[in-house]
């Protein structure tokens, strides 16, 4: 009843929306949120298609299991870096952290 | 025999170089040494003349020998020397006035005496005091040992020029004789005029040698050797030189050489045009013109010409017409016997008379062989030698007892002009004598004297000859020689002292007056050896030994015996000594020149020499030195040093430019260029550096997105 | 329009509502909370996809586990934003554009995929845990990955602690 499309639409319009988050919020934990919107319209997508076009095969399902795996791991590691660098430079302003400027 | 003929120049070029290095200190060594030098030479050609007289045939079987000297590719250039009759009488007359003159030498400087407080080096002695008297003495002359060092290298060279076989050393000695001229005349070098005379010498006589060379040259250049033999004793060389034609003025190539040799002897010889440099010589101490300028060196360039009369006469048989260097040389050569006759009529100086009358004499030598007389010419070289040697060593007695009745009357008289003579036959009786042989000689006083038999000789052989107008012209020259000969006489001896140095002049020293005598008795005797013997009553008597000796190679010129020539000679040489006795017998102190008054306007042409001297000064001189002081500079300065200088000036602005063009702008400009290019771009994209996570996020997702675009639109349909 | 769809609807728009909201507000707790309410929505898809398990998972460790996280971070970070000034920096009109481009082509791309109007689902017995956990253990399939990926967590994990850790006598 629902087509594919649909799923893929909302889920290329959540990454879309993580994707303007991650640009464009001041906070780097804001960025972090961001990343975690993309990561999931990602696990919709491959739900999606999974469930629509490959539900005899495993492959989708355990995809999305690692990547659920990786997002967790990937945002204890970002939060401890935000923590890190609050201690350091006092600030947790995405703009205020540009040690690296040429 | 052949190595006496090698030896013989060697003992005065010794004296020379021990002169030189080691006796300058004292006179008497050096003149000792000199003097020895001159002795063995003389003693050496003696013995060389004694064994030549004696020959058979010496003209064509001659004593020669020859040594390599130097290589020229396969052959080697070869030097030798050689003795055939005309180079052994020339060593008798040579070595004889060679003795003579460095014997007189020691008395004309005043041996002896002591050295002047005044005197300088470079100006002739002008005596000394006198302890307690008012006068002077003469002093001896400062730089006496070099006047003996050059004279001895003078006798080098032209014993060198006598003995050798080969053209080579013959210029060589040339040179070194016009050398030892130069040095000569200018011996007392601090007179401007004697300096001046010096230059000119060598340089009119550079003219005629540059001419000779070039003959010379085309000589070697045409037979390949040097060698007189090899070109003169070879019939077959002669004819193909005499054959075939020269690209210049259709004349055969034995002509032009000849004419180029001959232009060396007219430049030697002081013949018409290059005869200026003679009478300047004079400047020179008497000792030097008596052996330079009379018997020697101006000697050599008949000896010259008579050495090449075969290469002259290639072509021509007696009684056809001249080849053209014989007539060249028989028209200058009478030509400048009538000249330097008429000149010398109007000169004063007792020297100056003598030196156009030697440039007389040798033009009848050299129009002798112009016209075929061989023995003729070497005949009157032999004889003048020996009274014209005596005629300049006898004005330098004159001139020397001049002096000291100068210095002792402190007198301001020129003691070499002939007008402040006079009467001096009573005060230099033996100068008197051995003056009036040389004198009467010079003339050719008819049967005693040598000058008569050579000078006869030479007209005899212009009359039947044919050669009327050379006959004719050297007639008149003997009337003129004749008289000027008397004028010289008169004027210096006869009569009586027409100024205070006259009245106190007193004879010379005996080392002076020796050499006198014994060349009076030359100019006497010498003829009595070249009589013809188709003479009337005096031919037989003794045996014309010049004739047979010389004339051995050629065939007898002077033909039969003719009166017509005898008589002219004798009335040309009475009459003429006759009438310049008579004309200036009564001079006075006072009165002007007695030939002024007969002759005007001739006179003073004859007085001033034709004006030849002007004449060169304006048409070469000015502008050569025109040319070397205003045009040369002018050109050197201008055009030399400004196209250096251009070409300095194009250098740099080139550097300056390629500098300002190429190497700042492009070869600096581009790397500093691209370097702040480098560092511009730099600056600008380093502010995509900014640090900032999200910006790099940003635009590398616009790339994404564009990326995408073109993939789904354009590459999709 | 079934009752399906209907209920997608409004979950997916409750979903991106709050999607929004997440990188819109400006205090950080609301953010926080919102994207709790985002997770949520995203659960509730998975139980419409008919992967429960899936749901299950995303509520215990998104939910439980991540967003608590976050929030730990926001409290622990508190002074220093003050409360309510924008929270978006200077370039968010290009990363506004960049996205809204991304959109685009995602939105295009999808018409070029085949069966992708497909209405029909799978078998939904297929999302069966035990079929995944098999499939994870098995030498043959994903036991490689499945031992990477607890390497990964083991990594992150002692990183973490390791990076987060406060040094004696004050951090700087």
């Amino acid at each position: 009843m629902i087509p594919l499309s649909w799923y893929l639409l909302v889920a290329a319009a959540l990454f879309c929306i993580g994707l303007f988050g991650v640009l464009a919020r001041k906070n780097v934990i804001g960025i972090l949120m961001g990343i975690e919107l993309m990561l999931n319209a990602v696990n919709i997508n491959l739900l999606a298609f999974w469930s629509y076009l490959y539900s005899e095969q495993v492959n989708g399902l355990v995809f999305a299991a690692i990547v659920f795996a990786a997002a967790a791991a990937e945002t204890a590691v970002g939060l401890g870096l935000v923590l890190s660098a609050y201690r350091r430079r006092g600030t947790v302003i995405a703009d205020e952290l540009d040690t690296m400027k040429g | 025999m052949l190595t006496l003929l090698w030896l013989v120049p060697i003992p005065p070029l010794i004296s020379f170089t021990l002169i030189s290095l080691f006796t300058r200190r004292s006179r008497r060594l050096s003149h000792w040494v000199a003097l020895a030098a001159a002795g063995l030479s003389w003693l050496g050609s003696m013995l060389l003349f004694a064994w030549a007289i004696g020959q058979q045939n010496l003209a064509n079987d001659p004593l020669t020998t020859a040594i390599n000297f130097l290589p020229t590719g396969d052959t080697w250039l070869q030097i030798g020397v050689l003795l055939d009759p005309l180079s052994a009488l020339t060593l008798f007359f040579v070595a004889w006035t060679i003795l003579m003159i460095f014997i007189y030498s020691i008395g004309y400087h005043n041996f002896g005496q002591p050295a002047g407080a005044h005197d300088l080096p470079g100006l002739p002695p002008h005596g000394v005091e006198v302890a307690g008297a008012h006068s002077r003495e003469p002093s001896v002359e400062p730089l006496y040992s070099r006047f003996f060092a050059f004279i001895s290298l003078f006798a080098f060279a032209m014993f060198a020029l006598v003995v050798t076989d080969n053209l080579l050393v013959l210029y060589a000695a040339w040179e070194i004789m016009g050398l030892c001229s130069y040095l000569l005349i200018g011996f007392w070098y601090a007179r401007p005029s004697a300096r001046d005379a010096a230059v000119k010498a060598f340089l009119t006589t550079r003219v005629g040698d540059m001419f000779m060379l070039l003959g010379m040259v085309i000589l070697y250049t045409i037979t390949g050797t040097l060698n007189y033999r090899e070109i003169l004793a070879n019939p077959g060389v002669l004819g193909s030189l005499a054959t075939n034609i020269s690209p210049v003025l259709g004349l055969s190539w034995a002509a032009l050489i000849g004419l180029l040799i001959f232009a060396g002897t007219v430049g030697k010889s002081a013949q018409f045009p290059l005869h200026t440099w003679l009478p300047d010589a004079m400047e020179g101490p008497t000792p030097v013109s008596a052996m330079i300028h009379a018997a020697t060196m101006v000697s050599a360039g008949v000896f010259l010409s008579a050495r090449f009369f075969p290469l002259i006469t290639a072509g021509w048989e007696q009684g056809h017409l001249l080849t053209t260097p014989m007539l060249v040389m028989a028209i200058i050569g009478a030509f400048t016997a009538l000249f330097a006759a008429l000149i010398a009529l109007g000169q004063r100086d007792i020297k100056r008379v003598l030196a156009y009358s030697t440039i007389s004499q040798l033009g009848y030598m050299v129009a002798a062989l112009g016209i075929g007389a061989y023995t003729a010419a070497v005949f009157h070289l032999f004889t003048h030698a020996f009274f014209k040697a005596l005629l300049f060593l006898g004005s330098g007695s004159v001139i020397h007892g001049m002096e000291h009745g100068k210095l002792a009357t402190g007198d301001t008289a020129d003691q070499q002009d002939m007008f402040s003579m006079g009467g001096l036959r009573g005060k230099m009786p033996l100068t008197f004598y051995t003056f009036l042989a040389g004198a009467l000689s010079l003339a050719g006083f008819p049967l005693l004297t040598a000058g008569f038999w050579s000078k006869d000789e030479i007209l005899s052989s212009a009359f039947n000859g044919n050669y009327l107008i050379i006959f004719i012209t050297l007639a008149l020259s003997a009337f003129i020689t004749a008289f000027y000969s008397a004028r010289q006489l008169t004027l210096t001896f006869l009569g009586q002292p027409r100024t205070p140095s006259a009245k106190h002049a007193h004879e010379s020293r005996h080392v002076m007056t020796l050499p006198l005598a014994v060349l009076a008795f030359f100019a006497i005797v010498a003829g009595w050896f070249g009589v013809p013997e188709d003479f009337p009553v005096l031919g037989g008597v003794l045996p014309n030994f010049i004739g047979e000796f010389l004339g051995g190679a050629h065939a007898a010129e002077t033909g039969h015996f003719n009166p017509i020539p005898l008589l002219v000679s004798i009335v040309a040489s009475l009459g003429g000594l006759y009438l310049g006795w008579l004309v200036h017998r009564h001079q006075s102190a006072a009165a002007v020149d007695p030939l002024k008054r007969g002759l005007g306007v001739f006179f003073t042409a004859f007085e001033h020499k034709f004006w030849v001297d002007e004449f060169y000064r304006l048409a070469l001189i000015r502008p050569a030195t025109w040319l070397a002081e205003v045009a040369v500079p002018w050109i050197d300065l201008n055009i030399l040093d400004g196209s250096l200088h251009a070409i300095g000036r194009f250098g740099s602005w080139l550097g300056s430019t390629f500098r300002r063009v190429l190497d700042i702008p492009v070869a600096n400009g581009v790397p500093d260029g691209a370097a702040s290019l480098t560092k511009w771009s730099g600056g600008k994209l380093r502010l995509t550096q900014t640090g900032r996570v999200q910006q790099y996020l940003v635009s590398s997702l616009m790339l994404v997105v564009l990326a995408g675009l073109i993939v789904m639109l354009v590459l999709n349909g | 329009m079934s009752a399906a769809q209907v209920i997608f609807i409004l979950v997916a728009a409750v979903t991106l509502f709050s999607a929004v909201m997440v990188v819109s507000v400006r205090r950080m707790m609301h953010a926080a909370l919102w994207l709790i309410v985002t997770l949520l929505g995203v659960a509730v898809l998975f139980v419409l996809l008919q992967v429960g398990f899936f749901a299950v998972v995303q509520v215990l460790i998104y939910i439980g586990a991540i967003a608590i996280l976050i929030i730990f971070a926001i409290m622990l970070t508190r002074q220093v934003m003050s409360e309510n000034v924008p929270q978006l920096n200077r370039g968010w009109v290009a990363g506004l554009a960049a996205a809204g481009g991304l959109m685009v082509i995602l939105a295009l791309a999808f018409r070029d995929f085949p069966n992708v109007m497909d209405t029909r689902m799978g078998d939904p017995a297929a999302a069966d845990a035990a079929r995944l956990g098999l499939a994870l253990s098995d030498p043959n399939g994903f036991a490689i990955p499945f031992e990477v990926a607890s390497i990964l967590l083991v990594a992150a994990l002692i990183g973490t602690i390791y990076i987060a850790l406060e040094r004696k006598g004050g951090g700087q």
